[in-house]
């Protein structure tokens, strides 16, 4: 015996029990913690140009280091995913998220082993990051090549 | 399909549960509960793993059988291969059948249980599903110190095993009837929100529970659903009412809020979700209530989300099912 259901009294009410998603307060939380990470790394240029009197081309890349460096290690000491669930896509689309998803992925699957484990997992979710990375960094670079001329 | 059942009953249960679920309503229910998710062990399998161990082993204690006295372990988790289950009741037994809906799966192994032992094939069979957050988290979704965000819709997965011990000899609590789900398609597509997605199942077999059976909502005591959360819940009872002008809100919940303290405890979202977690509730909370014979007739409904990733990632819908188990005091 099959009773169908009906499909769009089902959503109609459906309707009335969604949950709430207060996108406006996530926005500003992400708006505001994502500053404040941006905010850091200017601090970490900053302060290397005026200690070190490296370049800034320099020092932005040493920041990055930095950076990568205190995510992965905030992941591996098991409070970057708490943080990451209240300060969601503030902390998740710098390149805090970045490290903090090698990481994680590297933590997860260690037991399986450093080839079959970490070797073939670490990229689970930062794959599609550098492989989209790299093609649109590519169609930039031909379109400023093409636009300007200047490689 | 609606069998009903003259001589199977309910022996003992015993019930393992994590950390969160310690922290739940539920918790002086609970046989033995874990503070830390690893178990002891090293990986997040080994942890599931080891609660169905533990349970397994504390319920032939409980009830004093040996190994070989028991017939049949059927059972289920939401690992790959059913890892858990298969390793877990390894030398417990002396047969095993995996089995697999989802979150269903511990009323699907009650039903067959149940069946086996009605038609005098065994003499007990014992019932033992498990889940683990993390060991799901992973599975599913993403690895589990992403910790990413996920709306409130999204629900749970409980840690912990829960096994039963049915048997054809007489106790004061019986398996009286149960009804087998059908597989529901209703377009659902969002696993951040199951209990909309199972919701229908639960709808569907509820239904054709009472109506094989003839029989009204408030012949129970109480009807539970596995793990539709707080939305699906409402979705349920509206529907219910609406549709089928049948009355769910006296004697009507949902074992995934039942086992968690959702005002307080934010991180379980809509509530609990995963085999275990129905399990949990009526292994644990609603047996206890049945032997103080403070609830007398009880309708389990186990939702199950029959989810799979790479059919979510290629478009498809998520289908569910839910089979319904009506356990009474004699």
């Amino acid at each position: 015996m099959v009773i169908i259901m009906k499909n769009e009294k089902y959503e109609l009410i459906a309707q009335d029990h969604k949950a709430p998603n207060p996108r406006l307060k996530n926005a500003i939380i992400a708006f505001v913690v994502g500053g404040i990470i941006g905010l850091l790394g200017e601090g970490i240029i900053e302060l290397l140009c005026y200690f070190t009197h490296m370049s800034r081309n320099n020092a932005g890349t040493i920041m990055i280091v930095v950076m990568i460096f205190i995510a992965s290690l905030s992941t591996a000491l098991g409070f970057f995913d708490k943080l990451v669930t209240k300060f969601k896509c503030g902390l998740l689309i710098p390149i805090t998220g970045f490290a903090h998803s090698m990481t994680s992925a590297a933590l997860d699957y260690k037991r399986e082993g450093p080839i079959y484990g970490i070797g073939a997992n670490i990229f689970k979710l930062a794959g599609s990051v550098i492989l989209y990375g790299i093609i649109a960094a590519w169609f930039f670079g031909m379109i400023r090549f093409l636009l300007g001329g200047r490689v | 399909m609606t069998f009903t059942y003259d001589n199977v009953y309910v022996k003992d249960t015993a019930t393992i549960a994590g950390p969160y679920e310690k922290k739940g309503p539920l918790k002086k229910y609970f046989d033995k509960t874990f503070d830390d998710l690893y178990f002891d062990e090293n990986s997040w399998e080994k942890a599931e793993i080891k609660t169905v161990k533990e349970s397994l082993k504390l319920l032939h204690k409980k009830v004093g059988l040996k190994r070989k006295e028991v017939d049949i372990i059927l059972g289920g988790d939401l690992l790959n291969q059913i890892t858990a289950t298969t390793y877990g009741s390894y030398n417990f037994s002396k047969c095993f059948l995996g089995l697999y809906t989802a979150c269903a799966t511990s009323t699907e192994a009650m039903i067959l249980g149940s069946c086996l032992i009605d038609s005098k094939k065994v003499k007990n069979a014992i019932v033992t599903v498990s889940s683990h957050n993390m060991a799901a988290e992973k599975q599913f979704r993403n690895p589990t110190e992403y910790g990413a965000p996920k709306p409130k819709s999204a629900t749970f997965t409980s840690t912990g095993s829960a096994s039963m011990l049915l048997t054809k000899e007489k106790t004061d609590i019986k398996v009286e009837s149960s009804t087998i789900g059908q597989i529901i398609d209703l377009g659902q597509n969002d696993p951040n929100d199951m209990g909309k997605v199972m919701a229908p199942a639960a709808i569907d077999t509820i239904k054709r529970h009472l109506k094989d059976l003839n029989r009204t909502a408030d012949y129970y005591d109480l009807i539970v659903t596995g793990d539709l959360g707080l939305y699906g819940k409402e979705i349920v009872k509206d529907y219910m009412l609406e549709e089928y002008n049948i009355d769910l809100s006296k004697n009507y919940n949902d074992c995934g809020i039942m086992l968690y303290d959702l005002k307080e405890q934010e991180e379980c979202l809509a509530g609990g979700s995963g085999p275990v977690c129905s399990a949990l509730v009526s292994f644990g909370y609603i047996y206890h209530q049945m032997k103080k014979k403070k609830l007398k007739k009880v309708l389990i409904v186990a939702t199950g989300a029959l989810f799979s990733p790479t059919m979510t990632y290629q478009k498809e819908n998520i289908y569910s099912i839910a089979n319904a188990i009506s356990l009474e005091v004699v």
